[in-house]
């Protein structure tokens, strides 16, 4: 297992390196070739997403210079770059590849954009050939692991943004958004980014009201919707489902008896305020009424913490599960470096049998084929035999960390010459295990 | 025999009656699945029996117990229909109780409690019992959903996490539940009590309106009335609707308890 993994996300480094650092998606083949040139390694890929810039590779002897690579590529002084890099090795290697496919190394945890990007970034650098063997196989367990690590956990099931908690909980009032009119009353960034969730959820049409008209225009355009005057704003409110509201005034601007005039007016159809202004817009007293549910930016806030939280405790068993795939993957591998020791093995004993053979053969004349048959079978037999306890010894062996030792003491007792077994071999000794 | 598929039902709604405790405390999909196909199994050992019951001649549905099964078929059938539409178990948490106790009664032994009154008007009589039942059915679930409405309420007010009690479905589906219950129900109520004075008349000859079954069903038809109304018009739900649902619900449960002490509505064993 040579892999070796460097990088830098957004814990280790400032927004203004990873720019530096980012590969627009056109220059990523580029990228996999001059890493595949760069001396020492076999087979590498490049992840680059907003949050991080990560190289993984499959090196000639597991120390190639990944730091050298990174400062030619990006035209970087050592200074400049290495404070804020990563850099893992073999095993936390795998760890650390698993960690982010599963998305617990992500900044919002759970969240399921990292495993598209990094398949993205996997199927561009199998395309020009970077990616091979070796590469292949783990990346292959690591979109394995990210799926199990979804489906046994609830790491990404719960919204962990303010916007979609308020679409959630809106969910939870009215059932589908299909139709649902949504009000905004305040042309803030926060308003505008929640409004966005509620029509992508399906909400019918939107309105906007602002101290400035024209404000409310232009926002009102940009989601097709309609703008509203502020003085009109309690006449028409009560036509709306869902009221995000976000507006400066110093004082409540919806109270109970309002609320008591838009259920009125709604046949007591219940309404969801969304309240984000500070100081807030609508009076508690409102929020008491049947029908009416008001969340303000507290309450949101908690229910992101209390989500937030609720990752946090499945993440920990998705490490679990990432320790004991790390596992399985580095004994699969350790089994496949002691296949090259069986085949040569097999190899070597199977020549001195042939030779054998052909060196008594002259002695005992003409056989009938039931005798050649009985030799054939007698010396096959010898050969197992001797052949079963290094190669259980061995394959034991692949699983711990000796695996080495052992390979270099059979390798020594048997003098066998140091070629690698053709991938035929292999996949023959792979199956037959 | 009839008897033998009813317990058998009976045993399949345990799980739904289990269901409806334990979904009222922690959520599990797997649980609710195993109570839906429960009471899928319970709904055709009882289709069984009902059907068993009515082949073999002796069908006396002027009796207590296969009316109480008969109301507890068409429950479970409101909710299984409720479910089709909606994918939802939660009005099980309502519904399930109130069946397997109706089943429980019912199975409990084969003595036919009877119409003490000799009703010579079987036709009217059978359209009386059907009519009837199934607008008590549907009275169950819409009390049903005003209760789950009340809670998820609560639940929103509450602000409390949202995986808690989840098993809920969103408020305007429980809503919708309760509210097309109570409108499909209504005309059979209506016209459940309108044959039901026909068979009086017919066989007492007049309808005395202070025999409590007749005064406690036209109380509950009354409320029946009032929740459509006042939904239909200003769209009463949460609270008000569910104190009338509840209302209506005990007047219903009132006027079966009359049978009891009324002269004219009396089952007695033969």
């Amino acid at each position: 297992m040579r892999f070796q993994l460097i990088g830098v996300n957004h814990k280790s480094a400032p927004l203004e390196l990873r720019e530096r650092l980012a590969i627009p998606e056109s220059r990523l083949p580029d990228a996999c070739r001059d890493l595949t040139a760069y001396p020492g390694i076999e087979e590498g890929m490049v992840i680059s997403t907003c949050n991080r810039v990560e190289i993984v590779a499959h090196t000639t002897n597991g120390h190639a210079d990944l730091r050298g690579f990174l400062h030619d590529h990006f035209h970087l002084k050592p200074e400049e770059l290495d404070a804020h890099l990563y850099e893992f090795r073999e095993k936390e290697a795998v760890r650390h590849l698993f960690r982010v496919a599963s998305s617990l190394d992500s900044m919002v945890v759970g969240e399921a954009q990292i495993l598209g990007q990094v398949k993205e970034a996997y199927a561009t650098a199998r395309a020009i050939g970077a990616v091979r063997g070796q590469l292949d196989q783990l990346f292959s367990r690591a979109f394995a692991v990210a799926k199990r690590v979804r489906s046994e956990t609830a790491v990404g099931s719960s919204s962990v943004s303010i916007a979609s908690v308020a679409v959630e909980l809106a969910k939870k009032i009215f059932g589908t958004l299909h139709g649902k009119n949504v009000f905004i009353i305040g042309a803030g960034k926060m308003s505008e980014l929640a409004a966005r969730h509620l029509m992508a959820h399906g909400c019918a049409s939107i309105f906007v009201a602002n101290r400035t008209y024209e404000r409310a225009i232009g926002l009102a355009q940009k989601f097709n919707g309609q703008a509203i005057k502020f003085d009109d704003l309690y006449n028409t409110c009560d036509r709306a489902d869902i009221v995000i509201t976000s507006t400066g005034a110093p004082h409540a601007i919806f109270r109970r008896e309002h609320g008591e005039q838009f259920l009125a007016r709604r046949k007591n159809r219940p309404m969801f305020f969304i309240d984000i202004a500070v100081p807030r817009d609508v009076s508690p007293e409102m929020g008491k009424l049947d029908g009416i549910f008001t969340y303000d930016i507290d309450d949101l806030q908690q229910a992101v913490s209390s989500h937030v939280a609720d990752r946090s405790k499945e993440a920990q068993l998705a490490e679990a599960i990432i320790t004991s795939e790390v596992e399985r993957f580095e004994a699969k591998l350790h089994t496949l470096d002691v296949v090259p020791t069986i085949v040569s093995l097999q190899d070597h004993l199977e020549t001195i049998r042939q030779a054998e053979i052909d060196r008594v053969r002259g002695r005992m004349g003409e056989l009938t084929p039931e005798q050649e048959i009985a030799i054939e079978a007698l010396t096959r037999g010898i050969i197992n035999k001797v052949m079963h306890t290094p190669i259980t010894t061995l394959k034991t062996a692949a699983r711990e960390s000796e695996a080495t030792t052992v390979v270099d003491v059979v390798r020594r007792l048997f003098n066998l010459r140091d070629k690698e077994a053709s991938p035929e071999k292999k996949n023959e000794v792979g199956t037959r295990q | 025999m009839s008897l033998l598929w009813l317990r058998f039902a009976l045993a399949c709604y345990f799980i739904g009656l289990v269901y409806a405790f334990v979904a009222l405390t922690r959520t599990s999909d797997l649980f609710s699945r195993i109570a839906l196909h429960a009471a899928s199994l319970g709904m055709v050992f009882h289709f069984v029996s009902l059907t068993e019951l009515f082949l073999s001649g002796q069908v006396v549905w002027a009796s207590v117990h296969n009316g109480e099964s008969l109301l507890a078929f068409l429950s479970m059938s409101f909710f299984m229909l409720i479910y089709a539409i909606y994918q939802t178990t939660s009005p099980g948490v309502v519904v399930f109780p109130v069946v397997f106790f109706l089943t429980f009664v019912a199975a409990l032994d084969e003595q036919p409690v009877l119409l003490t009154q000799y009703v010579s008007n079987k036709g009217w009589l059978a359209a009386h019992i059907f009519l009837i039942f199934i607008g008590y059915a549907s009275l169950l679930v819409s009390f049903g959903a005003s209760l789950l409405y009340l809670l998820q309420e609560r639940r929103l007010k509450a602000k409390r996490s949202t995986s808690l009690i989840s098993f809920l479905p969103a408020l305007e589906v429980i809503d919708q539940i309760g509210y097309r219950s109570l409108l499909l129900g209504f005309p059979f109520m209506t016209l459940g009590l309108l044959t039901g004075s026909v068979v009086a008349i017919s066989t007492y000859g007049r309808l005395d309106f202070l025999d409590p079954k007749i005064l406690l069903s036209v109380l509950m038809w009354a409320v029946y009335m009032l929740m459509v109304f006042t939904r239909w018009n200003s769209g009463w739900r949460g609270r008000r609707a569910a104190f009338l649902a509840t209302f209506a619900f005990v007047a219903a449960l009132a006027a079966w308890a009359a049978n009891y002490f009324s002269a004219i509505h009396r089952f007695a064993a033969s």
